[in-house]
């Protein structure tokens, strides 16, 4: 397998601004990847320096081996699907599709059929001689999705495709574009700030905050182990605790991540650890009680299932966990 | 389908058109300057410069015996700009703005509030066109149609005739100052049209301040226990400002520099427009017409100037 | 709250009506005025009506020539200003740089002044450069302020295509000028169109800068300038105020059903 998309300590600088600062990437061919971050951590601009709409201001961009700086967008063998899909507004559903070979010199007919094929793909067929302001927001999407698959890309890049549509939709979509991904083998870089969505659909995930990557790895990495503080917050919701009681607990690095679910509100059995603490809230949240406990002055949030008794607000309470729960992390 | 290649980096199949835009995307600076080099050299260089060297000849003077331009800078122009004759042009000219302009806005602002608040769907669109017809208009076929109106024998005379109000007209024509020998060779004429045919320059900018009120302000404002009248004062007025000002900067410089309205429809008496017009054609006294231009300039430069601090340029 | 903003007070009503009615009386009795039989004076009402006035125009030679003058004027005018003005709009919508707020206040420099600063300052300049005043002249002068009506319309619709329309094209694989053609040209046509109609409507009433930059010529506000302030014929003079009313409605009327949609049309531009 080769490798699809390389950064080498690439940095885009607007100014005193550094969107994209020192990153480095490998994704293979074939790979679902997923960059996630908040806005304005640098996941975009990485995809748009990949696109081409962005040149790096330092490092290099390899593509499937060949130096992608200073090579326009449209010489890229490279599709994007855009955040607001960006369909024309001028042209039908077919034209639409069909742009890509049409600026290329594909014949008419050859064009047309191989359009009509990817709407199919698409679940639209028989949709080719609408208008973009015709369609719904998840049709829109499916035709964005087939208007860049119909150029055949090595690389497909996804700006956040899933965020403008309701969760149903989202849900099914997330499904639909897995299987594609599968089904054709393109490499897919997608964005997104929603962890759920990329937990989901990704191989591996690359976790973005102020234009520097915190951490990559398979979602289970990024979501059991998070390296740092950053992305223990961020993906999901680990508790950080503090030097003070990792020192108690016997930990040597100052800050260790501890996931609610992995935690119990009981005695310790055989070769767990234990804090003692108070209770200082509880919320319901359907499958499981969110308590959170006052431990030193630290809340640590514990997600109880919701079959088990809640303890009252400002009762002590022991809580428990196995040891290898307990992850160390690089830095605050 | 066939055009996808196997390298990332597709290659030209465009030739030259293919290679000038590459060119352009890793030079957006000369794509820009290619964009802009002929607008801005007809616009930058040859209109602003000819602007500039009009300034340029107030400084200058005119020989009173050879009535040849005296090429020496001087500030003669500007002493002669303000004698008393000069000066009183000024003053007409500015204070005949000042009054066209409030009375535009008097007329203009009814008709944008029921605009942009109460009007909906057919009607929208009748009072949109009913406003852009007059103001694209032919302008001196709207002022021809004033001549027509109120010439001695024209509509205005027949109709106040049939009211038994012939009275009011010539005691108003015995008037000094705004009076004459008919409406059309009055000030009060020159004053009708001016408002008639700069009106529409007012009423759009109000009306686009005004849609830009959301509704509930207003039914906020009397859900709050405000009077109609108090709303208006408190809330609608001053959000209709910037509207008002943006419109009266039209009305203003328009008034300024027109000197057709008040030779075909006024008194002899000049204003700027008309003496620019006769001290560089006549008179053929260049320097002394380039500082008149001066004049509405150096004004609506500060208009402007105060205008921009109340955001009335959002309005436009 | 539909029913509260459909009431309106009465007061209102009269005033805002009373406003319109002020506005269009005068162009309507342009028409009347056109049909009346009395020659001398601008008696009202008219002692009688014909059609005669309308033959005897028709065939005055003074008033074909200047009616074409003024059409080709502005033709030319309005294609001179259609290059320019897209071209500003186009630079100053695509790309970020230094000064764009400069080259908006450039475009609009020489109709925020009044219009006899502009005539004087070109008719200075070229008789400073030695041009002798000549059609082309007329033309120059016209498109100098009617590039801001086409500017006002592009830059209104370029600001309508989103910015990730044209990345979409390139990324599709489609160079420059493939997307200028393709994307760009359709989506800013008819907002060309509309300023094209507006510039041609402002070039063929324009007075003012024409007395400065016409030498012996005289477009069609040059001759009615000239009837209003020595009336020759008063009758013939009332048919052509009422054609140049329908002539300029065209185009207005076109250009509004062009740009209804979204932007209005530059108005306040004029």
């Amino acid at each position: 397998m080769s490798t699809a998309v390389l950064f080498d300590n690439v940095s885009r600088h607007f100014g005193a601004v550094r969107a994209v600062d020192g990153v480095n990437l490998e994704i293979a061919e074939g790979e679902f990847f997923a960059m996630l971050g908040p806005s304005g951590s640098g996941k975009t601009t990485c995809l748009r320096l990949m696109a081409g709409f962005e040149q790096p201001t330092g490092g290099h961009i390899e593509i499937f081996g060949e130096t992608a700086e200073g090579v326009p967008p449209y010489r890229r063998s490279v599709n994007t699907v855009f955040q607001d899909y960006a369909l024309f507004p001028h042209l039908s559903i077919l034209d639409n599709v069909a742009y890509g070979l049409m600026v290329k010199g594909v014949g008419r007919e050859e064009r047309r059929k191989a359009a009509e094929d990817a709407l199919a793909m698409v679940k639209l067929p028989n949709y080719g001689s609408r208008r973009p302001g015709q369609l719904s927001g998840g049709q829109r999407q499916r035709v964005a999705l087939a208007r860049a698959l119909v150029n055949k890309p090595k690389v497909l890049l996804l700006d956040e495709p899933l965020g403008a549509l309701d969760l149903k939709l989202r849900e099914q979509m997330q499904e639909e574009l897995k299987t594609l991904q599968k089904s054709l083998g393109i490499t897919f870089v997608f964005v997104t700030h929603d962890q759920g969505e990329a937990l989901s659909m990704a191989d591996r995930i690359a976790v973005f905050n102020d234009g520097r990557i915190q951490q990559l790895g398979s979602p289970e990495e990024v979501y059991k182990q998070p390296k740092t503080r950053f992305v223990a917050d961020f993906v999901g919701s680990s508790n950080v605790l503090p030097a003070k009681l990792c020192q108690k607990l016997g930990v040597r690095s100052a800050y260790a991540s501890l996931r609610p679910e992995a935690i119990a509100l009981s005695a310790p059995g055989e070769g767990a650890l234990s804090l003692n603490g108070t209770v200082s809230a509880h919320s319901f949240l359907g499958a499981v009680n969110r308590v959170v406990v006052d431990v030193d002055g630290a809340r640590i949030a514990v997600a109880s299932p919701a079959a088990l008794a809640v303890p009252k607000v400002g009762s002590p309470v022991t809580i428990s966990f196995a040891a290898h729960e307990l992850h160390p992390m690089e830095d605050a | 389908m066939t055009a996808v290649t196997e390298n990332i980096v597709l290659p030209d199949r465009r030739g030259p058109a293919g290679r000038l835009s590459d060119f352009f995307w890793k030079h957006p600076h000369v794509l820009l300057t290619v964009l802009l080099a002929p607008p801005l050299l007809w616009l930058g260089v040859v209109y602003v410069g000819s602007l500039f060297a009009l300034l340029l000849q107030s400084f200058f003077s005119i020989d009173d015996f050879s009535g040849l331009i005296n090429y020496e800078f001087t500030f003669a122009t500007y002493r002669q700009l303000l004698s008393e004759t000069n000066l009183d042009i000024i003053l007409r000219t500015v204070s005949m703005a000042a009054i066209v302009t409030i009375a535009s806005a008097l007329i203009a602002f009814p008709i944008a509030y029921y605009a942009a608040r109460y009007a909906q769907g057919k009607w929208k669109v009748l009072f949109y066109l009913g406003v852009m017809l007059p103001l694209w208009s032919s302008y001196l076929v709207k002022i021809y149609a004033w001549k027509l109106i109120l010439a001695k024998e024209g509509i205005v005379t027949w109709f106040l005739g049939k009211l038994h109000l012939q009275w009011l007209l010539d005691a108003w024509l015995s008037l000094p100052v705004v009076g004459g020998n008919s409406l059309s060779v009055s000030y009060t004429g020159t004053f009708i049209v001016f408002v008639y045919v700069w009106l529409p320059f007012m009423i759009l900018p109000i009306q686009a301040a005004l849609e830009r009120v959301p509704g509930n302000l207003i039914e906020a404002s009397s859900d709050l226990g405000g009077t109609p009248a108090q709303t208006f004062r408190h809330v609608l007025f001053p959000l209709a400002l910037p509207g008002i000002v943006a419109g009266s900067i039209f009305t203003f410089s328009l008034t300024l520099g027109d000197y057709i309205i008040p030779q075909i429809i006024g008194s002899s008496r000049l204003f700027i427009g008309q003496a620019v017009y006769a001290q560089q054609g006549t008179a053929g006294n260049i320097p002394l017409a380039a500082a008149f231009t001066v004049v509405p300039i150096v004004i609506m430069g500060a208009y402007l100037f105060v205008a921009k601090r109340m955001g009335a340029f959002d309005a436009l | 709250m539909r029913s509260e903003r459909n009431r309106s007070p009465l007061g209102l009503k009269i005033a805002a009506a009373a406003g319109l009615a002020f506005m269009h009386v005068p162009i309507l009795l342009i028409f009347l005025y056109a049909f009346t039989t009395e020659e001398k004076s601008y008696q009202f009402p008219p002692p009688g009506l014909t059609t005669q006035w309308f033959a005897v125009a028709w065939n005055r030679p003074d008033v074909w020539a200047a009616l074409t003058l003024s059409v080709k004027v502005a033709s030319i005018a309005t294609a001179v200003a259609l290059v320019l003005g897209t071209l500003c709009a186009a630079a100053v919508s695509q790309t970020r740089f230094f000064g764009r707020e400069t080259i908006s206040l450039l475009v609009i420099l020489p109709i925020a002044l009044p219009g006899i600063i502009t005539g004087i300052a070109l008719r200075s300049a070229f008789s400073m450069a030695e041009i002798p005043f000549s059609f082309w002249t007329i033309v120059l002068g016209h498109a100098t302020f009617c590039i801001v009506v086409v500017y006002n319309n592009a830059v209104a619709r370029f600001r309508r295509i989103s910015g990730s329309l044209i990345e979409a094209s390139m990324d599709l694989g489609a160079d420059g000028f493939q997307t200028f053609r393709y994307i760009i040209l359709p989506n800013i046509g008819t907002a060309l169109l509309a300023g094209g109609m507006l510039a041609f409507a402002l070039s063929f009433d324009e007075v003012i800068v024409t007395t400065f930059t016409a030498g012996q010529q005289s477009t069609l506000p040059i001759w009615m300038l000239e009837e209003l302030i020595r009336p020759r014929q008063r009758p013939v003079t009332n048919v052509v105020a009422m054609i140049v009313v329908l002539v300029t409605f065209l185009p207005i009327l076109g250009a509004y059903y062009l740009t209804r949609d979204g932007d209005q049309i530059a108005g306040a531009g004029k």
